[in-house]
């Protein structure tokens, strides 16, 4: 866990496209779940249309609030018209996006390469 | 070495107020009691993610209105064929009929009503007690194959 204060996100910068993975292997604090989503709200606003990925390569367990988070970063993409994905998604928590129906609304993949392909 | 199914169940009361270090430290005895019962990673993912969506709830909602140290009384009872979890807060009561169908298309988009969604998809029940300020909810393993 990283220390208080610190970033809770890996953010690499690639051809346009921002990736970004998380530091916790649990997302479910909600203090962390709220610096987690004031981050990536930074990244998005800093492009004009922008394309994030988000890759969930090291997560064991996330909430409904981190759910929240993301839907929540979801709109504010579509907004500016740009694109998400997920990707990296471990069965188990790819089975919480099926029981919510959220692997409806977002574009998900199996791996980083796959996501960074479909981007338009 | 795995508790065998004649094993005495293992029961906890526990008080917490809304830190993490509270959380965890319950979260630490009930997934250790799993493990001395033999519940596999499917059932731990389970049952940590209703427990962690019913205490948010509790906090969040339930004691909304209450000062930031109002305990949470948090029990947990394991034996081989069940898990029960019963999380009571001091809060006015919630009635689970009022939260919209966050599945539904016109619902994808908020961001929030997913908590009771995912306790009642992993767990084998999930009931609302007294006031509706206590949920109590039972996960049961898979029979082995």
């Amino acid at each position: 866990m990283p220390p208080s204060g610190a970033s809770r996100l890996r953010v690499k910068q690639n051809n346009g496209i921002t990736q970004v993975e998380f530091i916790d292997r649990n997302i479910l604090d909600e203090a962390n779940i709220h610096q987690i989503g004031e981050e990536i709200t930074g990244l998005v606003d800093a492009s004009p249309t922008p394309k994030l990925l988000i890759s969930f390569a090291n997560v064991d367990h996330l909430s409904s609030a981190a759910l929240g988070t993301l839907i929540t970063i979801n709109n504010r993409i579509k907004g500016r018209k740009g694109q998400l994905r997920l990707a990296n998604i471990d069965p188990q928590i790819g089975e919480v996006f099926k029981i919510t129906k959220l692997d409806k609304l977002f574009q998900i993949h199996d791996t980083t390469d796959g996501a960074i392909g479909s981007f338009t | 070495m795995h508790a065998s199914s004649t094993a005495q169940p293992e029961k906890a009361v526990l008080s917490l107020v809304n830190t993490r270090e509270d959380i965890e430290r319950a979260e630490n005895a009930l997934m250790a009691a799993l493990t001395r019962f033999g519940y596999a990673d499917a059932a731990r993912f389970a049952v940590r993610l209703a427990m962690e969506e019913g205490l948010v709830n509790a906090f969040r909602h339930g004691h909304k209105n209450l000062p930031a140290t109002t305990p949470v009384r948090f029990e947990f009872t394991v034996s081989a064929a069940s898990v029960t979890l019963d999380i009571e807060d001091q809060g006015p009561g919630f009635d689970p009929a009022k939260v919209k169908d966050p599945t539904l298309d016109e619902n994808l988009e908020i961001p929030t009503g997913r908590g009771l969604l995912l306790m009642r998809a992993y767990m084998a029940s999930v009931d609302y007690l007294g006031r509706g300020n206590r949920v109590q909810m039972v996960f049961k393993p898979k029979p082995a194959a």
